[in-house]
């Protein structure tokens, strides 16, 4: 965290960009519906009022289906391709934490500035392995530990700021907020041009989100340990023993082939054989979730945890 | 004098700079160029084309879509050819399946002029292929203009009416995702109005039978020449000067990457891969030392500069697959040894969760899929928010070639008569109107034993929420005529047809046993409206009472985002929750549950 930047000295994004007379890159990253474009469209409009060229360049063909969505935002003097290269990012913002690690690699080593929510959107990809005690595979890294190795970080819990304020979705505003101590333009220019680019009506709780996420930046620029606040009350995951197996036990005599556990098995590993008993057709895949048993009829399945699963209970 | 100036009508009359991306640049072109009728099917990224279109006044121009992309060409043919310009948009594998209307109309000119405008998607962010339209466009003798950021791609469009006028031919405007997709500052110019010129009146011009067509066709490749010498003079090919010790020759999007990395090169930037300007190519080659082609995906320029005799290097040091950018141009350029390798910057080594799209939480295309897996069929599946269904939870999807291939690719598999299992299609609604119709009479024709289902969400949902004939709204938003799946299914001569409420799970899962029972073509309607568009659903949320919760993933095979790991466990494995926020109250998961401990919020 660098706390020795105030308000008044050039931003610190640009401050090196304009050293190297090249334009300015901002890669702005989410989930779909989170407002990543809006951000997009604000710094757009923003760098073009100051007379600059700016190119804007999104992909979001899945957006709405809960994909990543990302942005990259050009602007400078001149400025030839609309994407940023690995390790050219100026500004990283990032609205859900697990982008924000995505594109890590994204910032310039060095002078970028990361600006990152700490808020989780779990993906359902992320609690594929049902395994007995298997992990959600969300992100290892915590955010006090990303702040740390990046040296320019901001990492906030804007969204619960934003509910807080009264509406949630006006996160990507706070984030917006914290990005604007970093670049030039003045703060009532962000606030004038942010209000055409909400809702009607939103126009107040967005001021204020702006507002809110200003200053955090430059309260966690006098103190550090304000800086490290929401980055400490993330929650990591919850950690387990290792896998476990299971067995299943089949009483072929019992079983009438009525199909009904081999249509319900979550794994899909069971099956009907030739004499139309069931069988479990893929051992690797049984999670001992106990569907078939408990479904099962005429009680011909049981789902037996071996001595080592009893033991790590 | 600069190209625009040279060439634009009315070019500075209203110099207003504004932020558009490619699609609006070109929407707004093709509103400024006189434009009376326009016609597109969507897909990404060309959606925004024909959507950016209707903003214009309805008395200027005509929005429609057309229930597939060679419908919209025809739209398109046929307005030109009544005198009247013409565009028809659709994205790079749409151009397939107009692709035969494009074969003849190339033949037969097009007196107003005409213009597509076909979106190729190098890299395939959302396609299933990254086919290069200019080969397509050589196929047919069509010119082919390639802009390279929003200015031009505004100004191209003009430019090729005026193209397709003078040279009686349809000009291809040809954009990509990153083109479509990138927002940049563009000077616009008030709309011309063209009067309309009437029918052309020529039934030996516009009568394609064969004694027309084979005098049409060494006209075709007169034009070609002609086309060929028109752009070595026009300046919208480009030379920008540089150092001679080599030059690169280079087209559309990948010119700003040269220009990124290579600042001091000497450029030649086409306007158009095909036809070549093979004049100011000579002319360029024998200025440089040594000659360089930068283009994206397939090798078009590269060959017909070789084919002039003149060596080049291209695709040994650039990648014939995938989208290009500063970084691969610039190892291409480190590899030929004429730039420093660039530094692979240091990586922090992370590996979050991947983030695939997946279906909305509470789509009607779920249930269908879940009940899928329960018939154990072999299924042929088709194009749209329901492809992502092939993989895991639901994975119940065996083949997906293109839109429409569903029906007839089941109707293969059963005359093939290798698969013991039930053989089913399933289809979109907006696929089925498009392409699904003639291979289910075939399939009918040729007594096929398969079972369609007609996912019907009443919406083209994939590319963003288009209207088409089984909404019953244009695309302007007027009312119009609702087509009747039922209907077009007995008509076809299908004798088991049922609809049926995707979120009546156990209605769904009788329905389709029952169909794959019936011998002979037989079609489930899966009828329940996208809970995205036209319009958001959002009901009573559920909440998972984690007390009865016994872990056992049932509703996690649903694959609803909604539904994650909680932190509590039943047994070693951990019980679910579900957000309240996200989820629709569709009841999907209580309906699987097996311990009833999915309730409403508030119950
Ligand atoms: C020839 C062609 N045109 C357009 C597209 C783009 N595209 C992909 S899916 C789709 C629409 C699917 O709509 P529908 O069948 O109703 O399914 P939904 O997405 O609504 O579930 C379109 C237009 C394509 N892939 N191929
Ligand atoms: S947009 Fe509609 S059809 Fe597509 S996944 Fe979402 S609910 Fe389903
Ligand atoms: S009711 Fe269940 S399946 Fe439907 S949206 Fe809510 S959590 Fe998802």
């Amino acid at each position: 965290m660098t706390a020795d930047t105030s308000l008044d000295e050039p931003a610190e994004a640009t401050r090196e960009a304009s050293r190297a007379d090249r334009p300015t890159n901002i890669l702005i990253v989410g989930v779909g519906g989170q407002g990543v474009i809006m951000i997009s469209k604000v710094l757009a409009l923003l760098s073009q009022m100051h007379g600059a060229e700016v190119k804007q360049s999104e992909v979001h063909g899945m957006a709405k289906r809960g994909g990543v969505v990302f942005s990259h935002v050009r602007y400078g003097k001149k400025v030839w391709s609309p994407t940023i290269a690995k390790g050219e990012a100026d500004v990283l913002i990032a609205l859900e934490w697990a982008e924000g690690l995505r594109w890590l690699d994204f910032l310039r080593p060095g002078t970028g500035v990361f600006v990152s929510d700490t808020r989780k959107i779990v993906p359902p990809f992320a609690c594929r392995n049902r395994k007995f005690g298997a992990d959600r595979a969300y992100a290892k890294e915590t955010p006090a530990e990303i702040v740390s190795r990046v040296g320019n970080g901001y990492v906030l819990d804007a969204t619960g700021a934003a509910e807080d304020l009264g509406n949630t979705r006006a996160a990507n505003t706070v984030l917006l907020g914290a990005l604007s101590t970093t670049l030039e333009f003045p703060a009532e220019e962000w606030e004038n041009v942010i209000d055409q680019f909400v809702p009607k009506g939103t126009q107040e709780v967005n001021r204020e989100a702006f507002r809110y996420g200003r200053d955090w930046v430059e309260k966690a620029r006098r103190d550090p340990a304000f800086g490290l606040s929401d980055a400490n009350a993330y929650e990591a995951p919850v950690l387990l023993p290792g896998e476990v197996d299971v067995e299943l036990e089949i009483n072929e005599t019992w079983c009438k082939g009525c199909d009904i556990c081999v249509k319900l098995c979550p794994e899909r590993c069971l099956a009907l054989s030739e004499k139309h008993k069931a069988t479990l057709k893929n051992p690797a895949a049984c999670t001992g979730c106990r569907v078939c048993e408990w479904l099962c009829p005429d009680f011909a399945i049981r789902v037996k945890r071996t001595a080592a699963a009893e033991a790590a209970e | 004098m600069t190209y625009r100036e040279a060439n634009v009508p009315g070019f500075g009359a209203d110099t207003m700079a504004r932020p558009l991306t490619g699609n609006e640049a070109m929407a707004r072109g093709v509103w400024e160029a006189g434009v009376k009728v326009a016609a597109a099917y969507p897909g990404t990224p060309s959606t925004e084309i024909l959507e950016s279109v209707a903003t214009y006044p309805a008395s200027d121009i005509t929005a429609q879509w057309a229930v597939n992309e060679k419908v919209s060409l025809d739209v398109a043919i046929g307005a030109a050819l009544s005198g009247v310009r013409a565009m028809s948009a659709m994205k790079h594998v749409g151009l397939n399946v107009a692709s035969d209307s494009l074969m003849s109309q190339t033949y037969i000119g097009v007196h107003a002029g005409l213009v597509l405008i076909v979106c190729d998607d190098p890299g395939i962010h959302s396609s299933q292929n990254e086919q290069d339209t200019r080969l397509f466009a050589r196929l047919a003798n069509a010119p082919i203009l390639e802009p390279s950021d929003a200015q031009e791609a505004h100004d191209f469009v003009k430019i090729a009416y005026d193209i397709s006028e003078e040279f009686d031919t349809p000009v291809i405007v040809r954009s990509t995702t990153r083109l479509s997709h990138t927002r940049s500052s563009v000077t616009v110019g008030p709309r011309v109005e063209v009067e309309p010129k009437g029918f052309v009146g020529n039934p030996q011009k516009t009568v394609s039978i064969p004694a027309n067509a084979r005098r049409a066709h060494p006209k075709l490749i007169e034009r070609e020449e002609k086309l060929k010498a028109f752009f070595a003079a026009s300046p919208l090919t480009q030379v920008d000067e540089g150092t001679t010790t080599y030059g690169i020759v280079t087209h559309g999007t990948p010119y700003l990457y040269v220009k990124e990395v290579a600042p001091d090169a000497k450029v030649l930037k086409l306007a158009a891969s095909y036809p070549l300007a093979e004049e100011t190519v000579k002319a360029f080659a024998a200025s440089v030392d040594r000659l360089l082609v930068v283009e994206e995906l397939e090798p078009v320029i590269e060959e017909s500069i070789k084919a002039l005799g003149i060596p080049c290097e291209g695709k040994v040091f650039f990648p014939r697959v995938g989208e290009l950018s500063p970084e691969i141009v610039k190892a291409g350029l480190a590899a030929a040894g004429l730039a420093e390798a660039p530094a692979e910057p240091p990586s922090y080594d992370i590996n979050p969760v991947v983030r695939p799209p997946v279906l909305c939480a509470g789509c009607p295309h779920t249930a269908s899929y879940m009940a899928l897996r329960a018939v154990d069929g072999r299924v042929a599946g088709d194009i749209g928010c329901y492809t992502l269904a092939a993989v895991e939870p639901l994975r119940s999807i065996d083949t997906t070639i293109c839109m429409g291939a569903s029906i007839a690719n089941a109707v293969g598999m059963a005359m093939a008569g290798t698969n013991k299992e039930p053989i089913i299609a399933t289809i979109g609604d907006s696929t089925f109107l498009h392409s699904g119709i003639p291979p289910l009479i075939d399939a009918v024709y040729n007594k096929a034993d398969i079972t369609v289902i007609i996912l019907d969400n009443k919406i083209t949902a994939m590319t963003g929420g288009q209207h088409h004939p089984g909404t019953g709204h244009t695309l302007r938003g007027e009312k119009t005529h609702q087509v009747s799946y039922i209907d077009i299914c007995k008509a076809a001569g299908v004798e088991w047809v049922r609809k049926v409420d995707p979120y009546d799970v156990g209605t769904l899962y009788r329905t389709i046993r029952e169909a794959t029972e019936y011998k002979g073509v037989s079609v489930v309607i899966s009828e329940r409206p996208c809970v995205l568009d036209p319009v958001r659903i959002k009901g009573q949320p559920l909440k998972v009472n984690p007390e009865g919760c016994v872990a056992c993933q049932s509703c996690m095979n649903l694959g609803c985002p909604a539904i994650t790991w909680s932190d509590q466990f039943y047994e070693g494995h951990r019980k679910v929750q579900i957000d309240a926020a996200s989820c629709i109250g569709c009841t999907l998961c209580a309906q699987l549950c097996p311990s009833d401990c999915i309730q409403p919020v508030n119950a």
